[in-house]
């Protein structure tokens, strides 16, 4: 069993310091729901008032139908994944994964059926009589995940449980969890910084600044068409410029540093009209001409750097901006630095955004933060 | 709902911790003040206060003790700090066996090391006579300043080893490296780097010796002769032969919480200017020592080893020679043990065990409650407790003893020489330290995995049972074999508390001591070490480490 989890209007303060405002959330029935955000977000927060660790000053958490604002959190049935992993030091791997299921008063045959079970799944069935001080970073992580799973709870809970683990072991252990998860089906709330991680195991991902959450939405969809410009910089690396939007005949066009204009057909209808906007190009998204090409904007290389695949150039406008491009690379045009080049941009990929950033102003862009 | 009731047990776990602390603590305190400035005939007045500064006899005392103190503690960390430095950073041969010998001279009882001084260097001592009837050679006296210096200096540099040992752990081995690497190694780098960042440490180290040498009662008394002491002082005003004066006793209690008190904020003050906590992932690998720097060196760790530990093998002797009251005669026997099982031996055994095993079991529990409370549910009423915990840190024992003696020595509480006073006094003395080292074991306990109790089910009592209490298990338990070496060896409060009934293995070969008793002292002095041994090996046993923290 799974349960959908509502929050309405959550409140969260130290004091009078308020961290978490005003906070609205629909996380569906066996989603892979990530919170995303720098530190001091509030990310951790929220998961732990969804724990019942940290109190909640204002609003209502709902899993299904049930209020769980003064539910003890010993009864919420939640499976919850520790940075530190958190497994208890004096008890073997076996009496960690059975400590939750004897809380239950579960039948002593049950008890072991049920851990060996999950001690199977995460693989870690071989260390069952070992102490964890004897287990590596991921084994301890696979024990955490097993004891967290085998009480069968209705919600999972992660908080950024994969930065104590070594990059390669990151990457190993993400795709078990996204795995299990998606073979048990438990609706799951997953907190990171790591925007790679949230977009390689998530279904939707919240992304959070300042105890807001500023864009809700798959993972593609907060890449390509974010909501406002703090989410296009934090998610992936974008080259912030400022720019014009200029109505000419009906058609609409921005106007990059140095006058370079594009033909923009994807304005929505309601801001189409001339005033500043902000350009946010990702790397991949500029396109790269000679000199000699008719339009762009004029920009010299500074350097560029190798990488195998891509090659990245920093290069710096005209107008004194530094911008950096990545292309695929190819076997025989790597740019040198001092060449002269002109960039143009590919118009079905940027985002425009309004003068002070808070709205992206180009058709596409899926929000389902409700208070948005 | 659930939630509001458990937190109303844990208020009423305070509330009743903070009651027996004003109880057992705060109101002899009081008492003792009241009885400092208060008359006989209930006026206030400051006359105790007058006596004490009008007379040198009476000042001289505190002159005395923070002479032979400060001194005893510059010596004491001169001593430690080298042995603590060659032990850490470079290999000794029989390193081991040195730090567990070093641990067994700091933890015997003072008194014992300064009547078997007596017996080696003392007028009629057997190193005196013999190089006297030898060579010829007179040796200077060893009794007062002279003797007490040596007596708690060789007592006192093990705790000095033991705190640095667990410092020089923390160093990070890349600093040596990032240091060496800018040029700096040797000396200056010794001066520079190791001992500035063990600073605290050396603070700490330095207050603890300052406050035991302060508070030691049973060196000065058997060594002093001329030269007395504040706590001597205290006592033979209480108890001596002058008579009792309860109020003038009361006043100098006063005015010795007061110097240590100063003392202790003094050191306050001076750690928090060397503010940094460190946690070695590299610790440094011990270095082969070789030529004539590492023959000095095993020189230098080994004789002073011998030295410190060779009054309790002289003790052990002595126990087995033949004695007639304070002659030792030639041959051996176990006469002095026989006597001693004449001589309440059983008693002091049972009364040992008893008063151990009860006061280390109260510790044991209040210091988790305390640390607990203190480190998961920090509040204004909380950190009270705790510091109200602390005050027995600055409290000489006599001034414990004398205190507690005040308040329930008469109607309505009238404990005097029974076991309950006692286990209270020891309870007091030792909870500071054992609070200290559960507080710190806890707060090395990560709150998540408290919390991953809970999130699987488990209520917050359960957790607190099953998981936060065996967690810190190790760390009390390690803890709590020092406080049971510690009561066992105790003496300064319990001279002021005891009676025939009540008496200890320590009164015991105490009061064998002044009364001229030499071979049965030795006897009950020999019990007493190997009691202390065995519970020593038993805390390296347990606790799997070199880390002592007192």
């Amino acid at each position: 069993m799974s349960d959908n989890i509502s929050i309405r209007h959550a409140l969260k303060k130290y004091g009078d310091n308020v961290i978490i405002p005003d906070l609205n959330l629909e996380i569906k029935e066996g989603e892979f729901f990530t919170l995303l955000g720098p530190s001091g977000c509030g990310k951790t927060t929220l998961l732990r008032m969804i724990a019942g660790f940290n109190s909640i000053e204002g609003g209502d958490f709902y899993f299904n139908e049930r209020r769980i604002n003064d539910l003890d959190p010993a009864k919420r049935n939640i499976g919850m994944v520790f940075q530190n992993y958190a497994i208890f030091p004096h008890m073997t791997v076996r009496k960690n994964v059975e400590f939750g299921l004897k809380n239950k008063k579960m039948p002593a045959d049950k008890v072991k059926e049920q851990a060996d079970k999950f001690m199977a799944l995460m693989h870690v069935d071989e260390y069952a009589d070992r102490l964890p001080e004897r287990l590596s970073g991921g084994q301890q992580q696979r024990v955490a995940l097993a004891r967290a799973l085998c009480i069968e709870p209705d919600v999972l809970l992660f908080d950024e449980p994969l930065s104590n683990l070594d990059a390669k072991l990151r990457v190993e252990m993400r795709n078990v969890i996204k795995q299990i998860q998606h073979s048990v089906g438990i609706t799951t709330v997953y907190v990171t910084h790591d925007q790679e991680e949230a977009m390689a195991v998530s279904d939707r991902i919240a992304v959070m600044s300042a105890g807001v959450i500023q864009h809700v939405g798959t993972p593609k969809n907060i890449y390509q068409r974010p909501a406002n410009l703090f989410v296009s910089t934090f998610i992936g690396r974008s080259n912030v410029l400022n720019g014009k939007l200029e109505v000419i005949d009906g058609k609409t066009y921005v106007v990059a540093p140095g006058g370079y204009k594009a033909e923009m057909t994807n304005i929505q209808e309601q801001y189409k009209e001339n005033q500043d906007v902000i350009l946010s190009v990702r790397p991949e998204e500029f396109l790269l001409n000679p000199e000699s090409h008719n339009e762009g904007i004029l920009a010299k290389v500074d350097d560029c750097v190798f990488l195998g695949l891509m090659t990245h150039y920093f290069v710096h406008l005209e107008t004194g901006e530094e911008v950096e491009i990545i292309q695929e690379s190819s076997i025989d045009s790597i740019i040198e630095p001092g060449t002269m080049i002109k960039l143009t941009l590919n118009t079905d990929k940027v985002n425009v955004f309004t003068a002070d950033g808070s709205d992206n102003i180009v058709t596409g862009v899926q929000n389902d933060c409700a208070n948005a | 709902m659930t939630k509001k009731r458990k937190l109303e047990v844990w208020t009423v776990v305070s509330l009743v911790l903070l009651a027996a602390f004003v109880f057992f603590l705060v109101y002899p305190m009081f008492g003792l003040l009241k009885e400092s400035v208060i008359s006989p005939e209930g006026e206030f007045t400051l006359e105790q206060f007058q006596k004490f500064f009008s007379k040198d006899y009476y000042t001289g005392t505190i002159v005395n003790s923070m002479k032979v103190t400060v001194t005893v503690t510059a010596v004491s960390l001169l001593l430690g700090i080298p042995i603590a430095y060659f032990y850490s950073f470079y290999k000794i041969k029989g390193a081991k066996l040195l730090f567990v010998l070093s641990i067994l001279c700091s933890m015997s009882a003072p008194f014992i090391g300064a009547y078997s001084w007596i017996m080696l260097l003392g007028r009629s001592g057997a190193i005196t006579v013999f190089l006297k009837d030898v060579f010829g050679i007179t040796l200077g006296s060893i009794y007062g300043f002279k003797g007490i210096l040596i007596v708690q200096s060789l007592k006192f540099f093990p705790l000095v080893f033991i705190y640095m040992n667990g410092a020089f752990k923390n160093i990070d081995n890349t600093l040596m490296e990032a240091s060496a690497n800018m040029g700096c190694t040797g000396v200056r780098r010794l001066f520079n780097i190791v001992l500035a960042l063990s600073m605290p440490t050396i603070l700490a180290a330095g207050l603890m010796v300052f406050m035991q040498a302060f508070a030691d009662f049973g060196t000065p008394m058997l060594l002093g002769e001329g030269f007395q002491t504040f706590p001597v002082l205290i006592y033979n005003q209480y108890l001596g032969e002058t008579g009792r004066d309860y109020n003038f006793a009361a006043a100098l209690a006063v005015i010795a919480i007061f110097v240590t008190a100063v003392v202790f904020f003094f050191q306050k003050w001076a750690t928090n200017r060397y503010k940094f906590s460190m946690n070695a992932l590299h610790p440094v690998e011990k270095k082969e020592c070789k030529g004539i720097g590492g023959i000095l060196m095993h020189l230098y760790c080994y004789v002073l080893v011998a030295v410190a530990f060779m009054p309790q093998l002289y003790i052990i002797y002595l126990s087995f020679r033949n004695c007639s009251g304070a002659i030792f005669k030639p041959g051996f026997s176990l006469g002095n043990y026989e006597q001693a099982v004449k001589k309440l031996l059983a008693r002091s055994i049972g009364n040992t065990a008893l008063l151990g095993v009860i006061a280390l079991a109260i510790i044991i529990v209040i210091a988790v409650l305390i640390a607990y409370l203190v480190v998961r549910r920090s509040s204004a009423l909380n950190n009270a407790i705790d510091t109200i915990s602390m005050l027995p840190y600055i409290m000489p024992g006599a001034v414990i003893g004398l205190a507690l003696l005040m308040a329930f020595g008469k109607k309505p509480f009238a404990l005097t020489g029974t076991l309950v006073i006692m286990v209270i006094s020891f309870v007091i003395r030792r909870l500071p330290y054992t609070i200290r080292s559960a507080t710190a074991t806890l707060m090395q306990i990560s709150l998540s995995i408290e919390e991953a109790a809970i999130s699987l089910g488990a209520s917050k009592l359960k957790t607190f049972m099953k998981i936060t209490v065996p967690m810190m298990a190790n760390g009390i338990l390690s803890g709590a074999i020092l406080s049971w070496v510690a009561i066992v060896t105790e003496l300064s409060s319990s001279i002021i508390l005891y009676n025939n009934k009540s008496i200890t293995l320590t009164m015991s070969t105490y009061v064998a001591i002044t009364r001229g008793n030499y071979g049965l002292a030795a006897a009950f002095a020999t019990i007493l070490t190997v009691v202390t041994t065995i519970s020593l090996l038993a805390y390296l046993k347990i606790s799997k480490s070199e880390d002592i923290n007192l």
